[in-house]
């Protein structure tokens, strides 16, 4: 790292306390409603919601593709995002040759991007 | 590192963690007020003057209810659910400037949990394990709503995350650094980072909508078609730990673009009259929580301003305008930035 400001480990004890209290927290709130509701359960009442009509089948269903594909294509995009950021960081650094060799990166994405706009992976009907 | 750290974290860590709740605690009443104010209305106003007791009177009432687990559910994980989407909301909290340094009896005390070096790493890792949360309460639930509700969610959080974190990287590289305290002390005076990167900004302040579940980005809760989306089938403090979550989630996304990108704790002109570094450090907590009330009421009036997208308006509004904005916008930044090398490198 270039310009970056050192961390220790010991920098990080904080997130651990913070960790903690809201993990306190959390466990207390969901323990004190399970002890201080009412408690009259009835099979009507722990069925699952479906406007009122009887359940059908399991809500375990298949569902659109569509999702999936968002899902792998995310992957991809967020994993270029993150090769990013320390070439962001030393941007300042790296200077003209840094920047034209993201540009390079950056045409590649986006060859991708076209291909997979053109291959109809984002039309949502 | 010694004791007198220690505590000193852990008085901040409870300080902060209790402001997180009572900010999200009444971002509900000022919803349900500025909701009112909206249409004509009056809001909540039996429970205390002005109802301001009504947040109080909610969460009692969230106690009091009796707490329903669906025979079908996966017990385990319908407990799970609004406990990660919880912790990950009050996690995010700690990489947040909140002001300067306080000096007490000779000691620098920085107004921040956290200053580590990898802060908007930090952010969009816990960020995204919030997905998990209202994905796993969604699918334990075992309710075809709750699952619709919970893969909407999820699809729109991932979606505009990728468009977020590219228009970061074009503020990463103006101010090369990941760490937020070192943003925000760089934004000093008039050098707000909002009048360098415009354009990234509104992609932030969009995705930050989408992120937060926020109108009109709602469709995980979309209740005219999906009675309540991934809380569905919750009652209870279960369903208060969700909706909690939300407003803490609003809050926060507030302070992180106030600190990116609206100058965090700074405050144009102040220099000028006010000397003493303590007085300015308490005046710069104000200034920031003057900027989140700001951003938290814009939330509020966006929400009750724009009605809701559809689902394949908001994946096209996601995938094929913010993604090659941002992608645009991080071009041009570079070559804003290297404009001299490259005029350099033709002149010659």
């Amino acid at each position: 790292m270039l310009l970056a400001v050192q961390s220790t480990p010991l920098d990080f004890l904080p997130i651990a306390l913070m960790f903690v209290v809201a993990l306190g927290f959390v466990v207390i709130m969901l323990f004190l409603t399970h002890q201080l509701g009412p408690k009259k359960k009835s099979k009507v009442k722990l069925e699952t919601f479906e406007c009122g009509i009887e359940v059908q089948g399991n809500a375990r269903l298949p569902f659109s593709i569509k999702y999936f594909l968002v899902a792998i294509l995310f992957v991809l995009f967020d994993v270029e995002v993150i090769f990013m950021y320390p070439w962001a960081v030393n941007f300042k650094q790296l200077g003209l040759i840094g920047f034209v060799e993201m540009l390079t990166f950056v045409g590649f994405l986006l060859v991708g991007f076209y291909y997979i706009l053109k291959k109809g992976a984002l039309k949502w009907e | 590192m010694t004791l007198d750290f220690l505590i000193y974290k852990i008085i901040l860590v409870l300080i902060v963690f209790s402001i997180t709740l009572l900010v999200a605690t009444y971002s509900t009443y000022a919803e349900r007020k500025i909701a009112a104010f909206l249409q004509d209305r009056i809001g909540p106003d039996r429970a205390g003057p002005f109802g301001i007791l009504q947040p109080l009177a909610d969460a009692v009432k969230m106690f009091m209810k009796e707490e329903i687990i669906p025979n079908v559910s996966n017990k385990a994980l319908f407990v799970l659910g609004p406990g990660i989407c919880m912790l990950t909301a009050c996690m995010t909290g700690v990489i947040i400037p909140w002001g300067k340094t306080i000096n007490i009896g000779g000691t620098d005390y920085p107004l921040q949990i956290a200053d580590v070096n990898i802060g908007i790493l930090y952010l969009f890792g816990v960020l995204s394990l919030g997905v998990y949360g209202i994905m796993i309460g969604g699918w334990a639930s075992n309710n075809k709503y709750s699952l619709l509700g919970a893969i909407r969610a999820s699809s729109q959080m991932i979606s505009y995350e990728v468009a977020m974190g590219i228009s970061i990287i074009a503020l990463v590289m103006t101010t090369g650094t990941l760490s937020t305290a070192e943003i925000a002390a760089q934004q000093h005076g008039w050098h707000w980072n909002v009048l360098i990167q415009p354009l990234g900004c509104l992609i932030f302040i969009i995705c930050a909508f989408a992120e937060t579940n926020r109108a009109p980005f709602d469709l995980p809760e979309c209740e005219t078609e999906l009675v309540g989306g991934y809380h569905t089938e919750y009652s209870s403090m279960k369903l208060g730990l969700f909706l909690f979550s939300e407003y803490i989630n609003m809050f926060i996304s507030s302070a992180v673009i106030a600190t990116f990108y609206f100058g965090g704790y700074n405050m144009p002109l102040i220099g000028r009259w006010v000397h003493d570094p303590n007085a300015l450090a308490i005046l710069g907590i104000v200034f920031l929580f003057m900027k989140i009330v700001g951003f938290i009421f814009f939330f509020m009036w966006v929400r009750w301003t724009l009605p809701r997208f559809r689902y394949d308006q908001l994946m096209n509004l996601g995938w094929k305008i913010l993604i090659p904005l941002s992608i645009l916008n991080l071009v041009l930044t570079g070559a804003w930035m290297m404009r001299h090398e490259i005029m350099v490198y033709f002149v010659k």
